[in-house]
């Protein structure tokens, strides 16, 4: 990308919200289900039915406007957006236009270069989801399914503040966390939990006045929206650098062709004609809800990270990565809270061999087949020495695959540490005595095959000696013969 | 039979006077023989009516019977009711048999009351006249060359000829009043928020209102009392307690200060109909009230306002009809444009789409506030006219309609003068208050109507004023030649 071009990139995020029911009726808000399965009379918009407002999306809504220090408005109004679609049941989506729920806020969010940028947000809205329209459904027929149509949306609209496909990451990212800790989203971007439209323009470096904008709608991962940016970005200097215009219009982004084209069709200029909704009275958000909202926020990330190395004496390192989900803290947290070894036991032991078989068989903390207070057993057997690092692993292993106790894995494989004494003397009497070369080696001086004698007395014991009693008894018993 | 009270059918059903397969058999029998002539009804559901009917007759036996258990009701046909067709007078809904009983279908029902039938009306509600119903025009039994009203016109000329001791209705703009003035009967609107609007086919949210109406101000206590109340799945339903609506017999309205708009009685009122409604006043007087007179200045906005405000709901309300999941659908459409342009264009009449073209208009960007947004300041001019004038008055007093019963196609072709038959019941929308619709005379063999508003929530006011009035005369108790 060319430097005489400078990137002006706004988000228009729609984030799912974590609710049981749908914004406006009492159908099941889950993702998925069998075709119109997830549909009451109000989703499917019979005649005669009304809109009744969850309440729980309220409180998210106000939540997130806490946490961003935005002004929270003290009367909302939901306004009808009209238009013709097959999956828009009532001809028109339940949303907000001119009184939002949450207007005027800021997100910090870290640069590369380890600086902190404030990136405005000019608003969040509630609104409700369309349905799906299923292209092809039966014989070059559409299929609507409805089992989306009014599941509660937060739309989240930053200020053209964002410079570069990475800060755009990052603004995306730390939405991302915010909505997770806050536990108003479930995150999951597969299932278009958290939906992006990016509006691109450039202008000459240090120029005040915005070029035209491009929007790339309906980018549903991080990487994706780096990528358009970075696309769009490029395209759009291109075009300029020849002398052409950049068009006002909406483009899809195509991740096979890594590149952005016009939406199909001819661009009209929708009129939404959008009014207040006669349905809905207006809603009042008395200071009393903000506070009691305030009251009950959830720590989030950076907080919870601080904590972590505050309180429990982690890395950096470890703290980001126990911290990468509330669930994946959570877990920690019991983990750590379980385990007589300490919480840095805890940490070594989730960041590795946990991580790596999380991964390993691609999932999540929250689908993990063991239990937070199953590992602290395991770690608690560590810490009194009745494993070793090795068969701790083993017995990890173990426990993964059959979701055992640690206990009860020990005692069926026989795993526990050889700490006693007598049985200890016998095998190394035995190992000496098979190796007279050697120990004539570490009497001459070479303290070096000590490592040897080591070796084998745990190959014997099939790592399950005690090493530091290994350590003792070794010496103890070459020196008596010296 | 024909002309007791629902008070007395409820006490003769108690008595065992009659059953209530018998008062039911008596009206459907009425309704099959002067019915059709009427076309008040759009269907009639004698079988189901007549099991009810058995139910009510054990419920009346066993004991657990409400005072409406057993007395037979004709039913608007916007309210959805399972199992049997909502047509809301449209082609588009001919078809269309709802899953769900609307809050007031359920309410009658819970109470015990046997529905005969669904009432022919005005295509959605939009119609003064009942000539815009896809079923036809509705006939007025007091002259059948002349239309009964509407938007309601089928219920109320099934009351008038005594098809029906009762029956329902909507009031947008005028709906239950208005075709109660040209028809003789009763009809009551409450206050906006009095009664769920759950499952009545919405035109215009803000001003839709479900009422009643039936011979005397009593009975549409009665029926009101059934169906008012809070409804949790109605966000504009008032949780405000439902007062005992059925006054004492031995009520009184002395000291009522009945206040008298100077902008109802203008230049404009047909002397012959404002002729009636002093002698009303009149006789108020004698009942002891107080007349004060009042005034309303922002009167002459609220047909502006509510021709722009009814239309722009609407377009957005009736966005549903689009062929894609119920209700009519164009034969082998070629596109989605195609789908939505002919099954609107085959299933909505001609008033509909007047009226959606005028709302997609009026909201229509760079419009909007020059129409919206002006409409809605003088909705809330009225608003505050009415109340400035109940800080004077406890009712207030003029007519219900501008005309007696015009004749079949009198207006038809001019919209303009037929959306002025509102001009006395429309403000009252616009201001969500509660009003009644008294028979109060005749004007060349026609009846006219008084209207009685009150202050939000004070129906019982207009209950034991019109009960007062109504033992005093004899207006709504008279019946349409040929149907006594």
């Amino acid at each position: 990308m060319t430097e005489r071009w400078q990137p002006v990139i706004g988000l228009e995020l729609h984030m799912r919200l974590k609710t049981a029911s749908k914004m406006f009726s009492g159908a099941a808000s889950a993702y998925g289900g069998a075709p119109n399965t997830r549909a009451c009379a109000v989703d499917i918009a019979l005649p005669g039915v009304l809109p009744v407002l969850n309440g729980g999306v309220l409180k998210m809504a106000v939540a997130f406007g806490i946490v961003i220090n935005a002004r929270i408005a003290e009367r909302s109004v939901f306004a009808r957006k009209n238009y013709f679609y097959p999956d828009l049941p009532k001809g028109y989506q339940i949303s907000q236009y001119e009184s939002p729920i949450v207007e005027d806020g800021q997100l910090e969010i870290a640069l590369d270069d380890g600086g902190v940028k404030s990136v405005g947000i000019e608003r969040a809205h509630l609104e409700e989801d369309a349905g799906k329209s299923v292209h092809g459904a039966a014989d070059g027929m559409t299929g609507v399914d409805l089992n989306r149509a009014g599941t509660p949306l937060m739309e989240i609209v930053s200020r053209p503040q964002l410079a570069s496909a990475g800060e755009a990451v990052a603004y995306m990212k730390k939405i991302h966390s915010i909505g997770c800790f806050l536990g108003i989203c479930d995150g999951n971007m597969q299932e278009g939990s958290l939906r992006c439209d990016v509006n691109v323009s450039l202008k000459p470096a240090g120029a005040k006045r915005l070029g035209v904008r491009a929007e790339i709608k309906n980018l549903n991962s991080f990487r994706f929206v780096e990528r358009a940016i970075r696309h769009e970005i490029k395209r759009q200097a291109a075009l300029l650098e020849s002398g052409g215009e950049v068009a006002q219009e909406t483009r899809l982004y195509d991740p096979d062709l890594d590149a952005t084209r016009p939406m199909r069709g001819k661009e009209e200029a929708e009129d939404y004609r959008y009014f207040p909704d006669p349905d809905l009275l207006p809603v009042a958000i008395p200071p009393s809800l903000v506070d009691e909202v305030r009251a009950a926020l959830p720590e989030l990330q950076e907080q919870m990270r601080e904590r972590f190395v505050r309180d429990y004496g982690l890395s950096q390192a470890d703290a980001v990565q126990l911290t990468a989900s509330p669930e994946m803290a959570a877990w920690f947290e019991d983990c750590a809270g379980a385990c007589g070894g300490g919480p840095q036991l805890a940490a070594n032991w989730m960041t590795g061999a946990l991580s790596a078989a999380l991964n390993h068989a691609g999932i999540g903390i929250a689908d993990c087949p063991l239990d937070a207070r199953r590992l602290a057993g395991l770690l608690d057997r560590i810490a009194d020495g009745t494993l070793t690092g090795n068969t701790a692993r083993k017995v990890f292993d173990e426990m993964w695959r059959t979701g055992a106790g640690a206990d009860e894995v020990i005692a069926g494989k026989g795993l526990a540490q050889i700490s006693d004494t007598g049985e200890l003397a016998a095998v190394i009497a035995e190992v000496l005595a098979n190796s007279e070369k050697q120990v004539a080696q570490y009497r001459s001086g070479k303290e070096k095959v000590f490592g040897y004698f080591v070796g084998q007395v745990m190959k014997a014991t099939q790592g399950r000696a005690n090493p530091a009693e290994v350590n003792r008894l070794l010496k103890e018993s070459l020196e008596k013969a010296d | 039979m024909l002309n007791r009270s629902l008070g007395e059918l409820s006490r003769g059903l108690r008595n065992g006077d009659f059953s209530s397969v018998e008062l039911t058999r008596f009206f459907l029998d009425r309704i099959e023989n002067r019915g059709a002539e009427l076309n008040a009804f759009i269907s009639v559901t004698a079988e189901r009516a007549l099991d009810d009917a058995h139910a009510a007759d054990r419920k009346l036996r066993d004991g657990g019977a409400h005072p409406l258990t057993g007395i037979p009701y004709a039913h608007k046909d916007l309210f959805c009711t399972e199992g049997v067709a909502t047509t809301c007078g449209s082609a588009m809904l001919a078809d269309f048999v709802s899953p769900y009983d609307a809050a007031v279908s359920e309410r009658l029902n819970a109470a015990g009351m046997v529905m005969l039938g669904k009432t022919n009306m005005d295509e959605f509600a939009m119609g003064s006249s009942n000539e815009n119903s896809f079923y036809g025009a509705v006939r007025n039994p007091w002259d059948a060359a002349r239309v009964p009203g509407g938007s309601s016109g089928g219920s109320a000329a099934a009351v008038a000829a005594r098809l029906a001791p009762c029956a329902t209705g909507t009031d947008t703009g005028g709906s239950i009043r208005q075709p109660a003035s040209l028809c003789g009967v009763t009809g009551v609107k409450p206050t906006y928020g009095r009664v769920s609007r759950y499952g009545m086919v919405a035109f215009a949210s803000s001003l839709d209102q479900a009422g009643v109406l039936a011979a005397g101000a009593g009975d549409c206590a009665l029926v009101l009392q059934a169906i008012a109340g809070f409804d949790p799945r109605d966000s504009t339903s008032m949780d405000e307690p439902v007062p005992d609506y059925t006054p004492p017999a031995d009520a009184n309205i002395r000291g009522l200060r009945v206040g008298l708009p100077r902008e109802y009685f203008g230049a404009d009122l047909d002397p012959a109909i404002g002729a009636v409604i002093e002698q009303a006043v009149a006789a108020l007087r004698q009942l002891g009230c107080e007349t004060v007179e009042v005034s309303l200045p922002a009167m002459s906005l609220s047909a502006p306002a509510y021709y722009i405000l009814a239309p722009a709901e609407c377009s957005s309300n009736l966005a549903r009809y689009d062929g894609v999941r119920y209700g009519h659908r164009c034969d082998a459409p070629a596109d989605c444009d195609d789908l939505y342009t002919r099954t609107r264009a085959e299933g909505f009449g001609a008033e509909v789409k007047r009226r959606v073209l005028v709302g997609t208009y009026v909201l229509s960007s760079g419009y909007y506030d020059a129409y919206y947004l002006k409409a809605q300041k003088a909705r809330r001019r009225i608003r505050d006219d009415f109340a400035r004038a109940f800080e004077r008055a406890d009712v207030l007093v003029g007519p219900a309609s501008p005309t007696t019963a015009f004749r079949l196609g009198e207006k038809a072709g001019d919209p303009v003068t037929m959306y002025l038959s509102d001009v006395y019941t429309i403000a009252v929308n616009l201001a969500g208050l509660p009003a009644i619709t008294l028979p109060a005379g005749v004007a060349g063999g026609l009846p006219v109507g008084m209207q009685m508003i009150a202050p939000h929530f004070r129906e019982q006011d207009l209950f034991r004023a019109g009960h007062c009035y109504q033992r005093e005369t004899d207006w709504h108790r008279r019946m349409p030649e040929g149907f006594e």
